[in-house]
């Protein structure tokens, strides 16, 4: 089976040099989008059927066709790889940019040049040292044999690309807080409309899109939109970067057919539970997902579907939970988590997350009440979308809203026994 | 005072964006990288450089998580405890570290040897858990390996 984004990774887990991503078709893509006029480009992204592999799943060329094209348009454009990779669970970018950096690079410069952006930046984790180094080196390598600066390929297009490390918020995902950050700022979300296409980066037309999703888009220009859709075992094209990790065999990451079923990740790829445990539940795409549970494991793991069992596909990458790990608990640390990491900007997000987790920490310590269950049901309501002014809060309720669904026993007890039934 | 190499890192970096505001957050890492953390004196240094003020820069450095405002030891250690880390029992890795070193999460060993912070995903989620010291990755580490790795550092 084709595996695109993952097919030239070295077994010593170095980044493949400029010379190995040429020989295997590296920046053959570029050349080919050279060609042709940005605007097919864009379509030829649209009919890949392409979808934002950062969580939200948003058409890639849907996104860049509202980017104003031609003589007209404002400039400068940007094009900004969010490369932030914030999500608990999520391990999944920073294998593309440490192991394969040009096709990154490569991907970017095509969509740029769809967009006709000038200046790129790639906006990535500050903990992710190795990737700054191998991403700083392809970027000197691809501006030495000319795919980036000036005149590129002697198309006449100019684009430079500009690495900026994050100094840590999990917000900076978010497409506007991350402009706000890349800007200097408190990474705070901003109000839509305007959409950053029309008015992002200093209030230029600014497309963010993931580092994902970015190393497939010179892929579909070198080999079509048949061969790329063809890559899926259904609707959504390509293939998909998932992972899992918790108590299973052999955690890790696999490049698979988009929409291939969640028991086959789990029990091939993954190996299975470890030994002595029975698997309870898994967040199917990172921590702001609705747990899925033993009914949904004949799932296809794709957009729609995973939807319609009650989730997100999210960023693909799973984590497990098992019978002998406490469901309070863990959504307790994820609560931990967002509340910590709650802009602020935002008082039911920032007020409510924070009233969230006190309750699951006093439930983990035995100090739960029955009322506490009707609290974080409203809770769940409370912050649900529409609520709160961005997608943080109701991402943060997703896994708490199914574990009290899927899991209300183990709720109860906690209250009932006034313990962790799992601490011993 | 910005030392030289810090100064000249600060403006070529300048020339990566349109303004300097964008260079606020990127300048405070500089300065942390070479000092450890980022001092009132080094906020007020940054600030005439970049023609920004001191509460603007402060506003900003309280904001992100990995600008430190207070000094650090020789060696900081970041104990990943997000979601599949504390599924692998990163509780217990933390714990030893704690107890091993004599300091508490968020604090500096008496001899100035090692800081350590909690962290959220390392990106190491399929390795877990996971330590960052000094900005090297130590996966699948446990309570014993955590001592031997510590170890190392002087």
């Amino acid at each position: 089976m084709d595996k695109p984004l993952t097919g030239n990774f070295r077994a010593d887990k170095e980044a493949v040099s400029l010379a190995e991503y040429e020989r295997s078709g590296g920046y053959q893509g570029l050349r080919k989008a050279m060609l042709m006029a940005p605007a097919e480009v864009i379509e030829l992204v649209k009919r890949s059927n392409l979808r934002g592999r950062g969580g939200a799943g948003f058409p890639t060329g849907m996104k860049w066709s509202f980017v104003p094209l031609g003589k007209d348009a404002p400039h400068p454009k940007y094009l900004v790889a969010n490369a932030d990779e914030m999500e608990p669970g999520t391990f999944k970018d920073r294998a593309l940019m440490e192991r394969d950096p040009h096709q990154l690079i490569e991907g970017m410069i095509v969509a740029a040049y769809a967009i006709e952006a000038d200046i790129g930046y790639i906006f990535l984790r500050g903990e992710y040292e190795c990737s700054y180094e191998r991403l700083a080196r392809a970027i000197a390598e691809a501006q030495a044999s000319n795919y980036l600066g000036r005149n590129i390929l002697g198309s006449g297009y100019n684009l430079a690309i500009h690495l900026h490390a994050s100094a840590g918020r999990y917000i900076c995902g978010e497409e506007t807080a991350l402009l706000n950050a890349l800007e200097g700022k408190r990474a705070h979300p901003r109000t839509k409309p305007p959409f950053p296409q029309i008015s992002g980066l200093w209030g230029k037309p600014t497309v963010v899109q993931n580092v994902e999703t970015l190393c497939n888009v010179h892929h579909i220009v070198n080999h079509g939109t048949d061969w790329f859709r063809g890559l899926s075992r259904t609707q959504d094209g390509g293939t998909k970067l998932y992972g899992a990790s918790g108590k299973v065999k052999r955690p890790g990451l696999w490049e698979l057919p988009m929409g291939t079923p969640l028991r086959e990740i789990l029990e091939e790829h993954a190996g299975g539970m470890r030994n002595g445990l029975h698997f309870r539940g898994v967040l199917p795409g990172g921590a702001s997902t609705d747990f899925l549970v033993e009914e949904h494991l004949d799932t296809p793991m794709d957009y729609e579907h995973v939807q319609r069992a009650g989730s997100r596909l999210g960023t693909g990458t799973m984590i497990v939970l098992d019978d002998q790990t406490c469901p309070v608990g863990m959504v307790w640390n994820l609560e931990h988590f967002f509340a910590q990491e709650s802009c602020g900007w935002c008082t039911p997000c920032w007020s409510g997350l924070a009233w969230t987790e006190k309750i699951l920490y006093a439930m983990e310590q035995g100090k739960g009440s029955a009322r506490d269950l009707e609290t974080l049901t409203f809770q769940t309501k409370f912050l649900a979308p529409g609520n709160t002014f961005c997608a943080l809060a109701p991402g943060a309720v997703e896994p708490l809203q199914s574990a009290l669904k899927y899991f209300a026993d183990d709720f109860r007890r906690h209250v009932d026994e006034q313990r962790c039934p799992w601490r011993r | 005072m910005l030392t030289t190499e810090e100064r000249r890192e600060i403006e070529t970096k300048l020339g990566d964006y349109p303004n300097k505001q964008a260079m606020s957050i990127e300048s405070m890492l500089i300065v942390q990288r070479n000092r450890g953390w980022v001092s009132e004196e080094s906020l007020r240094d940054i600030s005439e450089l970049l023609g920004l003020s001191v509460a603007d820069l402060d506003g900003v450095a309280t904001f992100y998580n990995l600008i430190r405002r207070k000094p650090v030891g020789r060696h900081v250690a970041l104990v990943c405890d997000s979601v599949s880390c504390w599924i692998m029992g990163c509780d217990r890795v933390r714990d030893r570290l704690c107890s091993s070193l004599g300091t508490t999460l968020g604090g500096t060993t008496a001899d100035g040897r090692f800081t350590l912070l909690p962290i959220v995903c390392l990106g190491a989620c399929d390795h877990a858990p996971a330590v960052m010291i000094d900005g090297k990755l130590y996966e699948d580490v446990d309570e014993r390996r955590i001592e031997e790795v510590v170890a190392q550092y002087e």
